[in-house]
């Protein structure tokens, strides 16, 4: 059972309350797959990933970027059960998707840098501490149903 | 992952335009760490006060900032160029490679926050990747 403080609950809200989906998700997304360009073994039919250019303006990838961030949506209304809550997700993602579950670290790692960028100094080390805790959680419970 | 000439023409451009805020880059980054990754304060039990900016941090930031600039001008010869700093943290220092990625990802987050509009996604992995291979150098000598 994760236990959550005051703090960390209302930041995770907060930073979600507060964001951009259509920016956010599009830059994390093609940041991953600038930064780790291996990442783009999964996305073979999004047509032209050729180079930071392309990937930046494809339209499949910026709407993607934002179906991930509404996925995240589920786990921020039910921080306290976010394993069971991924469930689903989890088996999708190995069973159908077959993302190396080291992956998601990596846009994990992208979307961190992003809100950093759009809160500047609001994006203190507390908050930053709150919001890898819960990527943590996330990341884990995607994980949690591969075998 | 080594560095192309287009990478290393994006690092040493990128590291002119952070000397501006230099100091503040070391000191958040290595605060920003503490914090964020408590383990890694183990390494600073000797410290007097591990808080964020405080004098002993700050310092440290600052001498980590000059090892990386002294890494980009010998960007062509990683690792061996880094014979001294290997030396160091194989026999001295050992501090867990793993720490090294630790510390770049706190660093890339302070580097986006005060450049969100210079840190585009190209630099970002040019950057990334010239800072693996400086972990790499670090670590040249641990076994």
């Amino acid at each position: 059972m994760v236990e959550w403080t005051d703090f960390e609950r209302s930041t995770i809200e907060s930073i979600f309350a507060k964001m951009d989906y259509e920016d956010v998700g599009p830059a994390a997304l093609s940041r991953c797959l600038v930064v780790y360009p291996w990442t783009q073994r999964y996305f073979g039919n999004f047509g032209n990933l050729y180079n930071a250019a392309a990937i930046m303006s494809n339209k499949m990838v910026a709407q993607h970027g934002i179906t991930v961030l509404h996925g995240m949506d589920r786990a921020v209304k039910n921080m306290d059960n976010i394993k069971a809550t991924y469930a689903e997700l989890s088996v999708l993602h190995s069973e159908k998707l077959h993302v190396d579950p080291d992956n998601f670290k990596l846009l994990g790692d992208c979307l961190t840098i992003v809100i950093a960028a759009r809160m500047g100094t609001a994006f203190t080390a507390e908050v930053q501490a709150a919001f890898q805790k819960f990527l943590a959680i996330v990341i884990s419970s995607l994980g949690r149903q591969y075998h | 992952m080594s560095l192309s000439a287009k990478d290393k023409a994006a690092v040493k451009g990128f590291l002119a335009k952070m000397k501006s805020r230099s100091d503040e880059i070391g000191t958040e980054s290595l605060s920003r760490m503490l914090v964020v990754y408590p383990q890694t304060k183990s390494y600073f039990a000797h410290w007097k006060d591990l808080s964020p900016g405080s004098a002993p941090v700050r310092k440290h930031g600052i001498t980590i900032m000059n090892g990386i600039y002294e890494a980009a001008e010998k960007i062509d010869e990683l690792p061996g160029g880094l014979l001294t700093l290997s030396e160091l943290h194989a026999f001295m220092l050992r501090i867990d490679p793993v720490n090294f990625k630790i510390f770049t990802h706190c660093m890339l987050v302070v580097l986006c926050m005060f450049f969100p509009e210079d840190f585009t996604p190209s630099i970002h992995r040019a950057i990334d990747k010239f800072l693996a291979q400086v972990a790499l150098a670090l670590a040249e000598k641990y076994r």
